[in-house]
């Protein structure tokens, strides 16, 4: 069984480039040119309704939660607005980074702006950690956004569902840069030219957060930080549960998005707060594509996907077992069928890092 | 500069692009929203991926892998996560057919 070293500086990382795993070509589904225009093609409307929305529920439910403030009446519109906050703006720092959720530039920069600063995602590094993400999709020692690696460790995951490790990290972080100082693993992704950015935002975020800490300590009150940095805590859930959807329990080092990343069908509110990112598969196959068409590229090619899982339910029954089944042996993950419409996988090309597939 | 014959000015829709290969190097070459042509090379200077599946959006293309924006007509490199700018190549049209200069 081989053990893995998930560190991009490590043996792994090492190994990927040199079998040509890193930067590989990747396997894409065949669409006309002229549907696949039409799906990438970008228009403001959508984000705008939607972010007009986001924004109204949170300034909605914040400021119930201060006018019932410190009555336990408060805590369902705290939680509300937690989950806009801390799980909502996951989707959002996500597509923005892609620059699709507007057509208009400066949109798509200000919301991810604001849902970095919430997500305590540091802007400049974390769109290049997503690109490598994009790159090198689960590859070990390449992909710096692997969330369930194997064993999984689950004390994290669980963890994280209060945000406790990735907000923690966040914000050691922040105060590393704000320092002056880029992480080494950061530099392995980010250019130089691009590295004063990271050190200027962790300033601007440090002086927000001192700024809202003086004045909780002012007060006397919690208050300022449950509107500022606590919902990254209790409201990370949401974002957890379903981000760990995305590639948990399936395969590493492939090149094919069949076989690495889900495609979930999920009710409408998480989709909302998810913006459309349930479909998975569709979404590394494209990433040119808005997240509002993703819907119509999921019919457009489901064909040679594997069916979706039809809800979070189901999804978890297939996830939890792999993950139990890796921590005794690291080398089990799930393979999906393809529908007889679909292009095989190409079991030639993944054998070697397919490992044991689970029954 | 000798001129080369790329293609028909009907083999690319306006705003949109298609790949033209020459002598082991590989071009991207562009119908604006104005109908004027634009040549650029074909590979993203962030990890050398084909611009060919591209999205153009007025003047820009969008490379497919991580969305990097290029201004097409001067090559810069507008959006993250590409820094340097593209190569650009002249063009020409005579009698229906785009001429590039490399
Ligand atoms: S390869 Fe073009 S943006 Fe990364």
């Amino acid at each position: 069984m081989a053990t893995r070293d998930y560190s991009l500086l490590g043996p792994n990382a090492r190994q990927a480039v040199d079998t040509g795993l890193a930067a590989a070509e990747w396997y894409h589904t065949d669409i006309p040119r002229a549907r696949m225009k039409d799906l990438m093609k970008r228009t403001d409307q959508p984000a705008i309704r939607d972010t007009a929305i986001l924004f109204a529920c949170m300034a909605l439910f914040a400021g119930i939660g201060i006018a019932l403030w410190p009555s336990w009446w408060s805590a369902p519109f705290w939680l509300a607005y937690g989950m806009l906050y801390g799980s909502a703006m996951d989707s959002r720092w996500h597509e923005c980074s892609h620059g699709t959720a507007f057509k208009t530039r400066p949109y798509n920069d200000w919301l991810y702006q604001v849902a970095s600063f919430c997500m305590v995602r540091n802007p400049v590094s974390w769109r290049w950690s997503h690109a490598r993400h994009h790159t090198d999709t689960i590859i070990v020692g390449r992909d710096p956004e692997i969330v369930a690696m194997r064993p999984p460790a689950l004390f994290r995951i669980v963890m994280n569902v209060f945000g406790i490790f990735d907000a923690w990290h966040g914000w050691t972080r922040m105060l590393y840069n704000a320092s002056g100082r880029i992480h080494p693993e950061e530099a392995a992704y980010i250019p130089e030219q691009e590295q004063p950015k990271v050190i200027r935002v962790a300033r601007i975020w440090v002086a927000i957060y001192a700024a809202t800490i003086a004045l909780a300590l002012a007060l006397g009150s919690m208050l300022p930080l449950m509107v500022i940095g606590l919902p990254r805590l209790y409201g990370a859930w949401h974002h957890v549960l379903t981000g760990l959807m995305q590639h948990a329990g399936l395969a590493e080092n492939v090149t094919d998005h069949r076989l690495n990343s889900r495609t979930v069908y999920i009710n409408p509110i998480s989709r909302f707060i998810y913006w459309n990112m349930n479909y998975h598969v569709e979404h590394h196959m494209f990433p040119m594509v808005p997240y509002h068409r993703l819907p119509d590229l999921h019919d457009a090619i489901k064909h040679d996907l594997p069916p979706a899982n039809t809800s979070m339910w189901e999804a978890y029954a297939e996830i939890i077992p792999v993950l139990r089944r890796q921590l005794a042996y690291e080398d089990v993950f799930l393979k999906r069928d393809l529908p007889a419409t679909a292009k095989p996988y190409r079991e030639d090309f993944h054998s070697a890092a397919l490992g044991t597939a689970a029954e | 500069m000798p001129w080369i014959d790329a293609c028909a000015t009907d083999d690319i829709d306006q705003e949109d692009l298609i790949r033209f290969d020459h002598d082991g190097r590989t071009f991207a070459i562009y119908h604006s929203p104005d109908g004027t042509f634009f040549c650029t090379d074909g590979l993203c200077t962030h990890e050398q991926v084909h611009l060919e599946d591209g999205l153009v959006m007025d003047y820009e293309i969008e490379c497919p892998k991580h969305n990097a924006t290029f201004d097409y007509r001067t090559g810069e490199a507008k959006r993250a996560p590409a820094c340097v700018n593209l190569n650009t190549y002249e063009t020409k049209v005579e009698g229906g057919r785009v001429f590039i200069a490399v």
